[in-house]
C-alpha cells in the first residue's frame, strides 16, 4: 500500500511557534478572538450598543432641555449637580443589555450548539481556555465601551449646552471612563453567568432580570438591610462608577462600588472555572 | 496507543461503563462495536477527557487526554452529534482549532479541499447537510495530523463515494502506523474496514480480538462445494466423518467439519472433479448477532417481536428493553 | 407500482431530473441509488406530490399522487423520522394520522403491534431513541396498509439489531406483494436487501435492472484459485488462453474462464485444489464503476457549475484518496479493462453466494 500519494495527510504539520506557557496562552487568545469575531451575534450586539448608547445619551438630555420648564425643582437640581451622570446613565442603562446578552452567548452558546465539545478537545486545559476567552472578551468590550462612553458624553454635553456647560474635570473623567469599565466588567460577569448556567435562554433571562428588575426591587427594601443589599448587589455596585456622588442608600464610594462588582465577578469566575474543570462536558 | 484500564463511569445508579480494560494498538483499524446504550459513546468521551471517569484510567500514549499539550496533534476525534456553531463558517471553525494548536492557517484550506468542502469554506455551517457536517468533522479530526484517530459513525450521511474514500483513508493511515479507532453500527461496513474488534455490551467488554477470529468463534465454518460427481463425493466426504448438506437453491453441497484444503485434497485423491470449492465465511453481522444472543448480559427480556407478516419470515427481537434504551440515551 | 415517464425537473438553469424513465414493481425491494446531488430526493418528492415536475410525470398505480383518493392507503413513506411532535404519545400521533385519513382505530393497534412498540405506545415520543422514532415512522407509513412503501435512508441511526430488523421488514413487505422503494447510500446494506436497482446520476437514470444483472454488467469477475500445486496448475490454465494473475497470497485470479472449466482442468490433471471460487464485484464496486465512469460524477453539481440542487451547496469531489480514487474515466456501463487496479478485495469473495 503506497502511502506517498496521500502526502497532504501524512506529511507532518509544522508548528507555528510552538512553545510553553506564554506562547501557548497567546495562541489561545488568538483562537478565542477568532471565535468571537466569526459569529454574527458579536457584530449585531456591538452595533446595537454603538447605536443605542449614544442615542439615549442624546434623547434624555434632549427631552430634559425640551421639558425644562415643567421639571420639578429636584429634577433640576439633579441635573445641575451631576450633569455627566445624568447624561451617561440612560445610555448605560439600555446599552448594557446588549453587552449582557452578548456576554452570555459567548459562553452559553457553546453548550447549545455543541461547540463546547470541539473547544474542550482542542483545549483540555479548561481553565486556561476560560481565561483566554475572558481576557479577549473583556478587552473587546472595554475598547468599544470607552468609545461609546466618550461618544455619549460629547453628544450629551452638546445637547445640554443651552442649559449648562459641562466640563470634564479630572474628578469627573471617572464617570466617562467608568462607563467603559462598567460595560467590560458586566460583559465578563455575563460570560461567567453563561458558563455557570450553560443555557442561553436561562442565562439571558437571569441577567436581564438582574439588571432591570432585581436591582430596582432591592431599592424598595427599607432600612439598613435594604441599603446593604442595594449597595452590594453586583450590578448596582458597578453602576455607581458613573455617578458623581452616590445616592443616599448606597454605602460605598464609586470606586469601591466598582471594586465590589469586580470582586463578585472574580469569585463567580473562580466558581465557574472550578465547575468547568469538574463537570462533564 | 490508547490504553483503557478498569474504567468505570456511573450516572447516579446506572453504570454506563463497567470496569472496561482494553488497548487500541497502532498500525491497524480497530472497530468498536456494541448495541445502543452499550457505553460506546461514553467510553469515547472518557478517553477524550470530555467526561470524568468514576474510577479507572484512560491514557493516550501514557497520558490522560487532559494532560496532553496540543492534544489535536495527538488525537483527531469525530464524535456523533454536531460540535460546531451554526453561525460560524467552516473555515473559521477550523481556523479556531488550528490556532489553538499552532497549526498554520494554510492547513485549514488543505483539509477543506481534502474533504471536498473547498467551495463552501466561507459558508455558515448551519446550512450544511448531514454529509457536509460530517465532512467538516472529518476535516477537523485530520487538521493537526494526529497519530490517533477516534471516529464515531464516520460514514453517517456520506454518499457512496465518500464511504469508500473514508475507508481508503483509514486503511492508509493504519498502514502508515497510526492508531485508528472506529465505532459503528454498520456491521457490513465494519467487516470490510476493521482488522481488530472491541465489542462491549452493557458497559462491559464482550470481545477483544481480530475480526477473523471473532467471526470464526461465533459462527460455523462451512465449505460450499459444487461437483458433477455429487454421489461419489458425498460418499467420500461422509466416509471421513464430515457432514454434507445439500444447499437448497442450486445443487451445491455444504460440507461442515473440515477445511476447504482437506476437501480439495480428498477430491483429488479420489479423482473427483470440483466445479466450486469455497470456504463460507460468515458475515461479521451474523457473528455479532450470535454473540448478542449467546451473551446473557446483552439480551434482556425482549420486547414483543415485530411480526413480519409473511409466514416463515424471521422475527427480529430487540436486545434491550425500552427502559435501557432510554437510559442509554443519557450517554 | 410506481411508473416514471420522461420525468423532468428543472430548477432555473439546472436540470435536477432529466427525462427519467423507470418502473418500481411490486413483490420486490427496489433500491434507489446515486451520489449526492444526483436527483434522488427530488425524484422521491415528486413521486409524493411534494414538488411538481417540469415535464413528464410519475404515476402511482396509474394515477399521479394528487389524484389518489386516499393517498395514505396507497403509499406510505418514511422520509424523516423526526417529523413528530415530541409532546404527543406514539399512540396519539398515529391516531391523529388515522383519523385524518379515515382509517379505523384498529389500524393503529395493528401497526404498533407490527413494529413492536406497544410497551411504549403510551409514552411521549419526545423521549424516544432514534431507533424507536424510526419504528414509529414506519408504523405511520404502514398505517393505511399501503401497497407501496418508500423509505429514505431507513437505517440512519439504528444499531445492528435495528438494521437487521429493518432489512427483514423490507423483505417481508416485498414478499407480501407490496412495492418497496428504498433509497440509501449504504451499498453494503443495499446489497443484502434489494432485488432490483434504479441508479440515478446527474438527473439521468443510469440503470433500471435486477441486482445480479447490474453487478454482472458493471463488474469484472474472475475465479480465485488456490492450490498447493500451483506451479503445475497455473501454466496449464494459461495454456488455455486464460489470463492468470498471481496474487501475493499465493492464490491466482483467472480471467475469462468459469470455475467449471478450471475445475475440469485440475481434475483431469489430478491436481489438488484448496479453493475454487467465482468472485464478482460487490455492489459497491459495481456502483462506483458505473458512476465514476464519467468525470463529472466527482463534482457535486453539474459541470456547468450552475445552481446547487435542492438547497445543497455545491461541493467538489473528495480530494485525492490515499489509495487512488476508485474508478478511472471510461464509458459508463461498459466493463472496464481488466488491468483495472484498486479492487479493495474487501468482502469475502463468496459474499454474493451466501445470499
Amino acid at each position: 500500500m503506497a502511502a506517498s500519494s496521500s502526502s497532504s495527510i501524512l506529511a507532518p504539520v509544522a508548528a507555528d511557534g510552538a512553545g510553553t506557557g506564554h506562547a501557548h496562552f497567546g495562541r489561545l487568545l488568538l483562537a478565542e478572538w477568532t471565535k468571537l469575531r466569526s459569529v454574527r451575534s458579536t457584530y449585531w450586539s456591538l452595533i446595537l450598543l454603538i447605536i443605542v448608547f449614544p442615542f439615549f445619551c442624546w434623547l434624555f438630555p434632549y427631552l430634559t432641555v425640551a421639558n425644562w420648564k415643567q421639571a420639578s425643582a429636584t429634577q433640576q437640581a439633579n441635573l445641575m449637580l451631576d450633569p455627566i451622570g445624568q447624561v451617561m446613565a440612560p445610555g448605560q442603562y439600555l446599552g448594557q443589555l446588549s453587552v449582557a446578552v452578548l456576554g452570555v452567548m459567548v459562553s452559553a452558546s457553546e453548550y447549545s450548539t455543541g461547540m463546547v465539545r470541539s473547544t474542550l478537545l482542542a483545549s483540555p486545559h479548561r481553565v486556561r481556555m476560560l481565561a483566554a476567552k475572558s481576557v479577549v472578551f473583556f478587552l473587546l468590550v472595554l475598547v468599544i465601551g470607552e468609545v461609546v462612553s466618550f461618544a455619549g458624553f460629547f453628544i450629551g454635553r452638546q445637547t445640554l449646552k443651552s442649559l449648562i456647560t459641562v466640563n470634564l474635570n479630572s474628578g469627573d473623567i471617572r464617570q466617562v471612563v467608568g462607563g467603559g469599565l462598567y460595560l467590560a466588567m458586566l460583559g465578563l460577569f455575563a460570560l461567567v453567568l453563561g458558563s455557570l448556567i450553560r443555557h442561553v435562554a436561562g442565562a439571558i433571562t437571569g441577567i436581564v432580570a438582574l439588571l432591570l428588575v432585581v436591582s430596582g426591587l432591592i431599592s424598595l427594601i427599607p432600612g439598613r438591610t435594604g441599603k446593604y443589599l442595594y449597595t452590594y448587589e453586583p450590578t448596582n455596585a458597578g453602576f455607581a462608577i458613573i455617578a458623581k456622588h452616590v445616592p443616599d442608600n448606597f454605602l460605598l464610594s464609586p470606586w469601591e462600588g466598582y471594586g465590589v462588582f469586580a470582586l463578585w465577578t472574580a469569585v463567580l469566575w473562580v466558581l465557574a472555572a472550578w465547575l468547568l474543570e469538574r463537570r462533564d462536558a | 496507543m490508547i490504553e483503557v484500564k478498569d474504567l468505570v463511569k456511573k450516572y447516579g445508579d446506572t453504570t454506563a461503563v463497567d470496569h472496561l480494560t482494553f488497548t487500541v494498538e497502532p498500525g491497524r483499524i480497530t472497530g468498536f462495536l456494541g448495541p445502543n446504550g452499550a457505553g460506546k459513546s461514553t467510553t469515547m468521551r472518557l478517553i477524550l477527557g470530555l467526561d470524568r471517569p468514576t474510577s479507572g484510567t484512560a491514557f493516550i500514549d501514557g497520558k490522560p487526554y487532559r494532560e496532553l499539550r496540543d492534544p489535536l496533534r495527538y488525537v483527531g476525534a469525530l464524535l456523533e452529534a454536531r460540535a460546531v456553531h451554526g453561525g460560524r463558517t467552516a473555515f473559521n471553525h477550523l481556523l479556531y482549532l488550528a490556532q489553538t494548536q499552532g497549526v498554520p492557517k494554510r492547513r485549514v484550506g488543505e483539509v477543506l479541499d481534502l474533504v471536498g468542502l473547498g467551495p463552501v469554506a466561507g459558508k455558515r455551517t448551519k446550512g450544511f447537510s448531514l454529509g457536509m457536517g460530517q465532512r467538516l468533522g472529518i476535516a477537523a479530526a485530520l487538521l493537526a495530523d494526529p497519530q490517533i484517530l477516534i471516529l464515531d459513525e464516520p460514514v453517517n450521511g456520506l454518499d457512496p463515494e465518500g464511504i469508500v474514500w473514508i475507508r481508503d483513508l483509514l486503511k492508509a493511515l493504519a498502514a502508515a502506523g497510526r492508531t485508528v479507532f472506529v465505532s459503528s453500527h454498520l456491521m457490513n461496513e465494519m467487516a470490510v474496514t476493521a482488522e481488530h474488534l472491541i465489542v462491549i455490551g452493557r458497559g462491559r467488554l464482550q470481545a477483544d480480538m481480530p475480526v477473523t477470529q471473532f467471526i470464526a468463534q461465533f459462527s460455523d465454518t462451512a465449505v460450499l462445494v459444487r461437483t458433477p460427481s455429487a454421489l461419489e463425493f458425498r460418499a467420500a466426504v461422509e466416509g471421513r466423518g464430515w457432514k454434507v448438506t445439500p444447499a437448497p437453491q442450486d445443487g451445491s453441497l455444504i460440507v461442515t467439519g473440515s477445511t476447504a484444503e482437506q476437501i480439495g485434497e480428498l477430491a483429488a485423491e479420489r479423482g473427483l472433479v470440483l466445479h466450486e470449492l469455497t470456504p463460507q465465511r460468515a458475515s461479521l453481522e451474523e457473528a455479532f448477532m450470535e454473540l448478542t444472543r449467546e451473551s446473557g448480559e446483552f439480551a434482556h427480556r425482549p420486547v414483543p417481536p415485530m411480526r413480519a407478516g409473511a409466514p416463515g419470515t424471521p422475527v427480529a427481537e430487540e436486545s434491550q428493553t425500552m427502559q435501557e434504551v432510554s437510559d442509554g440515551r443519557q450517554q | 407500482m410506481i411508473q416514471a415517464t420522461a420525468l423532468t425537473k428543472r430548477y432555473g438553469p439546472r436540470l435536477a431530473v432529466d427525462h427519467a424513465d423507470f418502473t418500481v414493481a411490486p413483490g420486490k425491494v427496489t433500491g434507489f441509488l446515486g451520489p449526492n446531488g444526483a436527483g434522488k430526493s427530488t425524484t422521491m418528492r415528486i413521486i409524493l406530490g411534494l414538488d411538481r415536475p417540469t415535464s413528464g410525470g410519475v404515476t402511482i398505480n396509474g394515477l399521479p399522487y394528487q389524484k389518489l383518493a386516499a393517498p395514505l392507503r396507497e403509499v406510505g413513506a418514511l422520509l424523516d423520522a423526526k417529523a413528530v411532535h415530541g409532546g404527543r404519545t406514539a399512540y396519539n400521533h398515529l391516531l391523529v394520522l388515522a383519523k385524518a385519513n379515515g382509517l379505523p382505530r384498529a389500524r393503529v393497534d395493528a401497526v404498533i403491534d407490527l413494529v413492536g412498540l406497544h410497551s411504549v405506545a403510551k409514552k411521549r415520543s419526545g423521549g424516544f431513541s432514534l431507533g424507536m422514532g424510526q419504528r414509529l415512522g414506519i408504523a405511520a407509513a404502514l398505517l393505511g396498509d399501503p401497497g407501496i412503501v418508500m423509505f429514505d435512508e431507513p437505517v440512519n441511526g439504528l444499531d445492528p439489531e435495528g438494521i437487521l430488523w429493518i432489512r427483514n421488514l423490507m423483505k417481508a413487505l416485498a414478499a407480501e406483494g407490496r412495492t418497496v422503494f428504498v433509497s440509501s447510500h449504504l451499498m453494503s446494506e443495499m446489497a443484502l436487501t434489494a432485488d432490483h436497482l434504479v441508479v440515478i446520476g446527474l438527473g439521468r437514470i443510469l440503470a433500471d435492472e435486477p441486482m445480479d444483472r447490474f453487478i454482472a454488467q458493471n463488474s469484472v469477475s474472475y475465479v480465485r484459485v488456490r492450490s498447493p500445486q500451483m506451479a503445475e496448475l497455473a501454466p496449464r490454465l494459461a495454456q488455455r488462453g486464460w489470463k492468470v494473475d498471481q496474487q501475493p497470497d499465493y492464490s491466482v485470479h483467472v480471467y475469462d474462464a468459469n470455475p467449471e472449466q478450471i475445475g475440469d482442468v485440475a481434475g483431469t490433471e489430478g491436481l489438488w485444489l484448496h479453493e475454487l471460487t467465482l468472485v464478482q464485484s460487490s455492489l459497491e464496486e459495481a456502483f462506483m464503476r458505473l458512476t465514476a465512469g464519467s468525470v463529472e460524477y466527482h463534482a457535486g453539481g453539474d459541470a456547468a457549475g450552475a445552481q446547487p440542487a435542492e438547497g445543497q451547496q455545491p461541493l467538489t469531489g473528495w480530494g485525492a484518496a490515499p489509495q487512488g480514487a476508485p474508478g478511472a474515466p471510461g464509458v459508463p456501463g461498459v466493463p472496464q479493462d481488466t488491468q483495472q487496479q484498486g479492487w479493495s478485495q474487501s468482502q469475502p469473495p463468496n459474499k454474493e453466494r451466501i445470499q
